[in-house]
């Protein structure tokens, strides 16, 4: 399904440019994490590529075709859970997917275990801790297969133990052949798990580097600015 | 003040004996207001559930519209159902004006526009937490209708017991509409207006009470329902 081509998209809203011509190849292979301040544009970018916003202009295209619905799949940074319970959560992802009803079960019974909570599958989703519900909404759609996952500030609401339990459970959807496209607001966590920097200000694509290279030598003033300015609180 | 008092006490005996007249009444209440409110939920939940989920020209004045209808006067629904329903009336060949058929529609055209339109209110607040979720999960729109009135659920229980307390309590339109004729479609608030005015004050007083213990029974349970749910599913 990749490469995901952004050709000079822009998104406009009452007369506000949110995004501003931004023009990228994302391809496979490489773990690509969007940076940048808040209110650059990083959710809002990330959304247009899954199909939640349309474009105001420009176009969004999967190995050059315009729908790419099928095989991606999003994680919120606050994870809305269905009131009913975790194994059912995932079964409704499943169901709307297409999936068969046995085929479902198996499934959700699998990526329950797989994600830590198999102990907890009856329980109704909503009354779980926020790390739990957030790996629950991991292994929603995780259970999907997605080509590409994309993640919006996955563990902006957690403590820090489950934040390292996110981040190890990205790393085993990665190693299942999955790509994975994230923003964070933690640069230590672009460090650890990034391979490439999308970096955004003000709507802009600014700059696309390897992370080494992006924290050691960052190619513009402004990436300069945001780490040393970030630095101290990461 | 004693005259209360001695009416007060005939009525406790009344509703103590289980008298068969004060009995006939009160399960004649039930059996019209319980199916009127059966199908204003059928129909009124569904509508505001698509009104919430759905965007289409003249969805505002719809929304406004559903809102100015739940203050519909009875005695007004009760003319025009019986205009309907009379000999002469474009549906007058049903012949069902003056049986609890006719009340059954006057009260479901009273409380559908009641649930309709507080369901709305619930579920487009849900709708405001979940619709990037169930847009990435793939759901349409009737898919995510579906899903919110699952959701809300135990919202809407409070919501189709109001309807139930406005059915239940209204007189104009079963009056007009049922007749107020003995052992037909006699019911308590229609038994209470004629008994007060012939002066037998312990049936009409007994009437209030079991017609107030119903309404106040249903709302308690209906809220310790709701409470334990939400403990439970969150």
């Amino acid at each position: 399904m990749l490469p995901l081509v952004l050709d000079q998209v822009s998104f406009t809203v009452n007369g506000k440019t949110i995004i501003d011509r931004v023009s990228v190849e994302i391809t496979e292979g490489p773990r690509t994490v969007i940076l940048g301040p808040n209110g650059a544009g990083k959710s809002v970018l990330m959304r247009l590529c899954h199909g939640l916003f349309a474009p105001t202009s420009g176009s969004i295209t999967w190995q050059g075709e315009a729908n790419g619905r099928k095989r991606q799949a999003m994680v919120f940074q606050r994870p809305v859970m269905l009131r009913r319970s975790a194994l059912a959560n995932i079964v409704y992802g499943l169901k709307l997917a297409g999936v068969s009803p046995r085929e479902r079960q198996l499934r959700a019974r699998d990526v329950l275990e797989a994600v830590g909570l198999e102990n907890v599958a009856d329980r109704p989703a909503r009354v779980l801790s926020g790390g739990e519900q957030q790996r629950l909404a991991l292994a929603r759609a995780w259970a999907l297969g997605p080509e590409v996952l994309f993640l919006d500030e996955p563990t902006a609401n957690l403590d820090p133990g489950s934040t390292r339990e996110i981040e190890s459970l990205i790393g085993q959807v990665r190693a299942s052949g999955t790509k994975i496209i994230m923003t964070t607001h933690n640069l230590g966590q672009a460090k650890r798990l990034g391979d490439e920097i999308l970096f955004l200000a003000d709507g802009r694509l600014v700059e696309r580097s390897l992370v080494s290279q992006f924290f050691q030598q960052p190619a513009s003033a402004e990436a300069a600015a945001f780490i040393r300015g970030e630095l101290p609180w990461s | 003040m004693g005259e209360l008092l001695s009416a007060a006490g005939e009525a406790g005996r009344l509703i103590g004996g289980l008298d068969p007249k004060l009995t006939e009444i009160v399960l004649l209440s039930l059996r019209v207001s319980l199916t009127a409110v059966v199908l204003a939920s059928l129909l009124g939940l569904p509508l505001g559930a698509a009104v919430a989920v759905a965007r289409f020209p003249g969805r505002q004045p719809l929304i406004v519209l559903l809102n100015a209808l739940m203050g519909l006067p009875p005695v007004v629904v009760g003319l025009l159902v019986y205009l309907i329903l009379s000999r002469a009336g474009p549906l007058g060949h049903f012949g069902i004006l003056f049986t609890p058929a006719a009340m059954v529609v006057a009260q479901t055209i009273l409380i559908v526009p009641i649930v309709a339109a507080l369901s709305r209110q619930v579920i487009e607040d849900a709708w405001q937490e979940y619709h990037e979720q169930l847009r990435s999960l793939g759901a349409g729109q009737f898919d995510s209708a579906a899903t919110l009135l699952w959701d809300t659920r135990f919202s809407l229980v409070t919501i189709v017991l109001a309807g139930f307390g406005r059915a239940a309590a209204e007189v104009g339109a079963v009056m007009i509409v049922g007749g107020n004729i003995d052992g037909v479609t006699r019911v308590m608030t229609t038994a209470i207006a004629l008994e007060t005015s012939k002066g037998d004050l312990p049936l009409a007083l007994g009437l209030g009470i079991v017609l107030l213990s119903l309404v106040l029974g249903l709302n308690a349970a209906a809220y310790w329902v709701k409470e334990a749910a939400q403990r439970r599913y969150g």
